[in-house]
This record gives C-alpha cells, sequence and structure tokens, in this order.
C-alpha cells in the first residue's frame, strides 16, 4: 500500500463528499433529527392515555382513588362514562385505551379484600398494557387495615426502584444507544453505496485499469468516514447534553473510543456490502436488511434479557449490541472500557473480518 | 523508455470470451505493431469493447494467449497497469470532481511524484486547451472538452500503449477531427493506439484496422491493402430513376450491396467475373436508363464485403 495513493483516494473522496449536499446534509440532519424524534417524539414510558372512567359507587374514597390515578399523569380522564358496557363500546371504538370501572359495591369489596377496581385496558399495545399494569396497583396496595388513612396512596406507591435514571426519563436512556442507531445507520449506507456508485457511473472501469490496489482503495474510502462518524457522535452527545440533560458519567475519551470501535466496524460492514450489490438501490436494501435487525435486537428498542436464547445470538453478530453495552456502562454507569473487554474485543474482530472480506472480495476484474 | 527491441506490441492468438451461450468474441489472432495508430472496426455488439477489455486484463478470455508489451495477460496484469493508458467508452472521469482535481487524482493513483505532477498537469491544461476551466466540474463540460479531458487522463503517466474504445461516439464532427490530430501527435512521439470505431472516415485514418464482425475478425490489414482487394467490384451506377433501378440490382445475384449517394448508386459486386455485365443487362432488362461505370472501393465496401458473405445476421446481442 502506497501512502500517495491511499492519500489521493481519501481526499478524492473527501471532495467528492464536499459536493453532494444530500449527503452533507445526512451527516448533522440524521443525528438532530433522530435525538429530537426519539428525545420528545418517542416516549417508552406512556403518559396521557386516554382514559374513561365510571365511578359508580362515588363514595369519597372512590373519588379520592380516581383523583389519585389521574394525579400520575398516565391516565388522562377524556371519555365521561357511567357504566362498564359505555367503557367497553369507547375502547372497542379506540376512543380510549385504558377503562376504570369502580363498581357500587366499590366499599363493602375493599374491606372483604376482593377485587374492589377493574382496570380494561386496550391489550393490542403491549407497551400500553404495561402502563395500564402498572396503573392496576394502585387499589392492590390498599389492604382493609391500611384504611385507618383513607386510601391516601402517593404517587411512588408503586415498589419499583429504577437505578440509574430514578426519574424515569427515556432520553438518558435512548441518547446513548441513540449514538449507536444513527452511526449504524448513517455509516453503513455511506460506504454500502461508495463502490457501487462508482461502478454505476463508470467510474470503476477507470479505476481498475489503473495501479491503485483493492486495499489502497478500500482503506482510503473508509477512512475520511471516520470522521465524520466522530462528528455525528459529538453531535449526539452535545444536543443530548443540551436538551435533556443526559449525563457522562464516565470517560468521555472512552465514549469517544466506543463509538471510533463501531463507526469501523459499520463501516467495514458498509464497504462489504458494497463489493457486493448491483446497484444502489440494492445497496440501500441490503443496508435496511442490516439496520432493522440492529434496532430491533440489539437492545436498544427492548431489553437483550427478554429476548430467545436463538435472537440474542443473533444480536451478539451484531455491532450495535455490543456499542449499547459499551456506551451505556460509560456514560450510564461509569464502568470503562476495559471492564467491558470482551465486548471490545467483539468489535474489533467484526471490523477485522469485515474488511478483510471486502479486500478479498474486490476484484480488479470486470468479470 | 527505452528503445523496444520488439516491434510488436500486442499479440493474441485464439482469443475467445463467452458470457454464458453468447460468444462475444470468437477464436481472435492479432498482432499490433508498435508506434501506429491501429483501429478495430465493427458494428455495435460485434466484440470490440470485450476485446479491448481482454487485451488490458480487466476481462478473462475463456481462451487463448495475450501478450502485451512483452507481458502475458491476464497474470501480469497488474504490471502493465501503469504501462498503458485505458479511456473508456463512457466517461468514466469524475463529474462530481473539478478538471485540475481529476488530473490530479489521477497523477496520483499512477504515483508521478507530486512535483512531477504538477508540471505534467500544467502541460495537459495547456495542450487539451483546459488552462481557463480547471476549476470546472467535470459533468458540466461538452461532449467534446469531456474527450479531450478523458484523453488527457488517459496518457497522463505518457502510456507507452493507449486503448481507445470508441472515443469519439459523443462527439462532433469538428471534435473528432481535432481528437484525431491529438492520437496522430500521440502515435508520432511513439505511443502505439489501439482504437475502436463506427466510423468508417476514422477507420480510413488508421495505419491498420481489423473488421470485427458478431466477434469474428473478418478483415486485418492497412486500409489501402483492403480496398486494393476489391478492385474491380465497385461500380458506380447514374440512372434516371435510382429507387427503381435499386430495387432491380438488390435482388440480383452477385451483388452484395446498393447504397444510394445522391442520385449515384454504389453497387459492390461478390467479384465474379461476370458481375459487371449481369448488372448491366440486368438495368437493360428493366428498361432503365442507366450508365454503369468502374467505382474506386472504399472502406465501407471492404466492411460490407467481410461481413456479407458470412449469412444473415442472426438477432445476437
Amino acid at each position: 500500500m502506497k501512502a500517495r495513493r491511499l492519500l489521493a483516494v481519501m481526499v478524492k473522496e473527501l471532495r467528492q463528499m464536499r459536493r453532494d449536499r444530500i449527503t452533507l446534509a445526512m451527516i448533522v440532519g440524521i443525528p438532530v433529527m433522530q435525538l429530537v424524534l426519539f428525545g420528545y417524539a418517542i416516549n417508552l414510558n406512556l403518559r396521557g392515555l386516554s382514559a374513561g372512567i365510571a365511578d359508580q359507587a362515588n363514595t369519597s374514597a372512590s373519588r379520592a382513588l380516581v383523583m389519585d390515578m389521574v394525579a400520575t399523569g398516565v391516565i388522562d380522564p377524556v371519555v365521561p362514562a357511567t357504566s362498564p358496557q359505555a367503557l367497553m363500546d369507547a375502547l372497542r371504538r379506540g376512543r380510549i385505551s385504558v377503562g376504570v370501572v369502580i363498581p357500587p359495591d366499590f366499599e363493602a369489596r375493599r374491606f372483604d379484600g376482593r377485587e374492589a377496581v377493574q382496570v380494561l385496558v386496550d391489550g393490542s399495545d403491549t407497551v400500553v398494557q404495561g402502563a395500564a399494569l402498572q396503573l392496576a396497583q394502585l387499589p392492590l396496595d390498599t389492604t382493609p387495615t391500611a384504611n385507618t388513612r383513607p386510601l391516601g396512596l402517593g404517587r411512588g406507591q408503586v415498589g419499583v426502584v429504577s437505578f440509574y435514571n430514578p426519574e424515569r426519563r427515556s432520553p438518558v436512556n435512548i441518547v446513548p444507544g441513540l449514538i449507536g442507531v444513527i452511526l449504524t445507520m448513517t455509516m453503513v449506507l455511506f460506504t454500502a453505496v461508495a463502490i457501487v456508485r462508482e461502478r454505476e457511473r463508470g467510474n470503476m472501469e477507470l479505476l481498475i485499469a489503473t495501479p491503485v490496489t483493492s486495499a489502497e482503495l478500500m482503506v482510503g474510502k473508509v477512512a475520511p468516514y471516520v470522521a465524520i462518524g466522530l462528528v455525528q457522535t459529538s453531535v449526539v452527545l452535545a444536543l443530548g447534553t443540551w436538551l435533556f440533560r443526559v449525563p457522562v458519567a464516565g470517560s468521555l475519551l472512552e465514549v469517544y473510543v466506543a463509538a471510533m470501535l463501531l463507526i469501523l466496524a459499520n463501516l467495514t460492514l458498509g464497504l462489504l456490502i458494497s463489493t457486493r450489490a448491483r446497484s444502489q438501490f440494492q445497496a440501500m436494501q441490503m443496508t435496511f436488511f442490516v439496520f432493522l435487525p440492529s434496532i430491533l435486537l440489539s437492545g436498544f428498542m427492548f431489553p437483550f434479557a427478554g429476548m430467545p436464547r436463538a435472537v440474542q445470538w443473533i444480536a451478539e453478530l451484531l455491532p450495535l449490541t455490543h456499542f449499547l453495552r459499551l456506551v451505556r456502562g460509560i456514560m450510564l454507569r461509569g464502568a470503562g472500557l476495559a471492564d467491558m473487554w470482551p465486548d471490545v474485543l467483539a468489535l474489533l474482530a467484526f471490523t477485522a473480518v469485515m474488511m478483510a472480506a471486502a479486500i478479498l472480495r474486490f476484484r480488479k476484474r470486470l468479470d | 523508455m527505452a528503445a523496444p527491441a520488439d516491434p510488436v506490441a500486442i499479440r493474441a492468438r485464439g482469443l475467445t470470451k463467452r458470457f454464458g451461450a453468447l460468444v462475444a468474441v470468437d477464436d481472435i489472432d492479432l498482432t499490433v505493431p508498435r508506434a501506429s495508430v491501429y483501429g478495430f472496426l465493427g458494428p455495435n455488439g460485434s466484440g470490440k469493447s470485450t476485446t479491448i477489455r481482454m487485451l488490458c486484463g480487466l476481462l478473462t478470455p475463456t481462451a487463448g494467449d495475450i501478450e502485451v508489451l512483452g507481458l502475458r495477460i491476464p497474470q501480469q496484469a497488474e504490471a502493465l497497469r501503469s504501462r498503458i493508458g485505458y479511456m473508456t467508452q463512457k466517461f468514466s472521469l469524475f463529474e462530481d470532481l473539478s478538471v485540475r482535481e481529476n488530473l490530479e487524482f489521477l497523477a496520483a493513483v499512477q504515483d508521478i511524484p507530486a512535483a512531477a505532477a504538477r508540471r505534467r498537469i500544467d502541460g495537459l491544461l495547456a495542450e487539451y486547451r483546459f488552462e481557463d476551466r480547471q476549476k470546472q466540474l467535470a459533468g458540466t463540460l461538452s461532449g467534446g472538452q469531456k474527450q479531450r479531458l478523458a484523453l488527457a487522463g488517459a496518457v497522463i503517466h505518457s502510456p507507452e500503449l493507449l486503448f481507445l474504445d470508441e472515443p469519439t461516439s459523443a462527439v462532433d464532427p469538428e471534435s473528432r477531427r481535432d481528437f484525431w490530430e491529438k492520437l496522430f501527435d500521440l502515435a508520432d512521439a511513439g505511443t502505439t493506439l489501439l482504437v475502436s470505431t463506427h466510423y468508417m472516415d476514422e477507420a480510413e485514418r488508421c495505419h491498420r484496422i481489423a473488421i470485427l464482425d458478431r466477434g469474428v475478425l473478418v478483415a486485418d490489414g492497412t486500409p489501402d491493402e483492403l480496398t486494393g482487394a476489391l478492385a474491380g467490384r465497385c461500380l458506380l451506377v447514374h440512372a434516371g430513376q435510382p429507387r427503381r433501378a435499386r430495387q432491380r440490382l438488390v435482388a440480383l445475384p452477385g451483388v452484395l450491396s446498393v447504397a444510394q449517394i445522391g442520385n449515384v448508386l454504389r453497387v459492390l459486386t461478390d467479384g465474379a467475373p461476370d458481375a459487371v455485365a449481369r448488372v448491366r443487362d440486368a438495368l437493360r432488362e428493366a428498361g432503365l436508363v442507366a450508365e454503369a461505370t468502374p467505382g474506386e472501393p472504399n472502406l465501407e465496401d471492404v466492411f460490407v464485403s467481410a461481413t456479407r458473405g458470412r449469412g444473415p445476421r442472426e438477432a445476437a446481442a
């Protein structure tokens, strides 16, 4: 590999990138858009579920219970109802997600320890279901003996202790992972189209007729994007701190090292895709094929521990899974890279395998 | 560059390329002498591009031996890369780089030291008249300018051998003439050029030409040799009703082709001794007032006679 040729490929890539407005916009636009989307719009701790409450008892205790429920903010009573039937209708028509029924014999049931309140849930969304189950713990906690204090159920009545994110704010959990998601999406895509684009535009026939080697071409194409990836990491970190007060408990430098490991893994994966794809469109399809499992299986959206063993194995193959462990460890728990060396090693191995495969697969031939 | 001992730049024996069932290039033998302009003449799909790609090591032949500048191809293709220039049929420089940036990239990739590269690029920009367009993006150049830039890029490392695949197919006549002047300058300086084309007038300019038809080499020689072989087979027919005369003659056995040029019909016969007499008889029998005089055969006649003898053209890709 000759430095002059390698540099020439890198300079060419940077010059082309500078003139590609869409790519330039993607570099900053995607992190900002995703951060705002995930930070504000997509909130996995549901609040303000539309609800209907049928208080058929209408005693002071039942009214206090209703007020407590509404005060949690989880439900937002939008439908006044008087009967369970009316609630079920509203539920079926999708006007409410949660219905609360307090029967006429609420007081008697309460003292007998029987089920005193019924929560009707739209079970078609598991997240809503989970939120409603939480709500259901309100009346169940009221044992008859506790009645000396008439249903004085505080907001923190449920025995859930949340470590590392006591305020249960989604952004704290999401922002570190979002660095990984954004890098996975943009880095793979950038290099996935890198080679196939030159093939489509006819540049490849010129390139392979010159003395430039496969390795020079591959490394030279990847290197400029490492810097782009680090810029994106900085954008997410800065916005995350500024907009959502996301803390960095561990070393900032290690966050960048972890990001760098993921960037390299994704760039080399993209390169391998690019040597295989026949068109830019096909490269994008293949990118999506990797991106979707990454989002769903890496532990970004759903807890890794809850997945079946076989799915976990697949997830272990995805760079994002390892990066999420690293970055959450560093940013939220204050852990160091050395504590999580298996994940560091996994990312390095992934990069080495992908790069070698890309260089081997790329032939300076047209057939 | 030391004086080449071998007077031959390219040797190919039994060169064959199959793509599945399609035989794109069929058992071709070629010898290209150094410091000459060698033309590949043939219609689209005749195997010109495939042959050029095999000769510069971009495609692996299905069968046959190739020796280019003393190197065995495709085995020694990497060593050949810095000694040849290749101008692709489609413009293959980077449209989103400027004129100068494209040349800078190619110079670096060809391992020309930075200072020498700068001098070479300045020289090329002047020679190819790009001095005032250095910063213009290649994608915004006109067709003729793109061809000139592609040629400048292909010769940046002063290659011994230059492959040009239909270099002027998208260029106006004046740019074409201009472009060919550049090619002769290069040949004069000792470069060997292999140019494919489907323009007869361009083929006529070459020192030697090879005619390809459906993957088969059907003629090979200097333009004079090839046209000389057709002496006496070309007739110019001046007829009062050229369309009717043509209809009559096309159907006549022994007539390979009849092309109308203005009011004159150019008739190419198969060379049978009585062919000329038969043309005159046929015209008289049809009651047409016509005068047939011997014509000077040209390369188009060479092309027609070389390809018509091979049966009907089937629908090959």
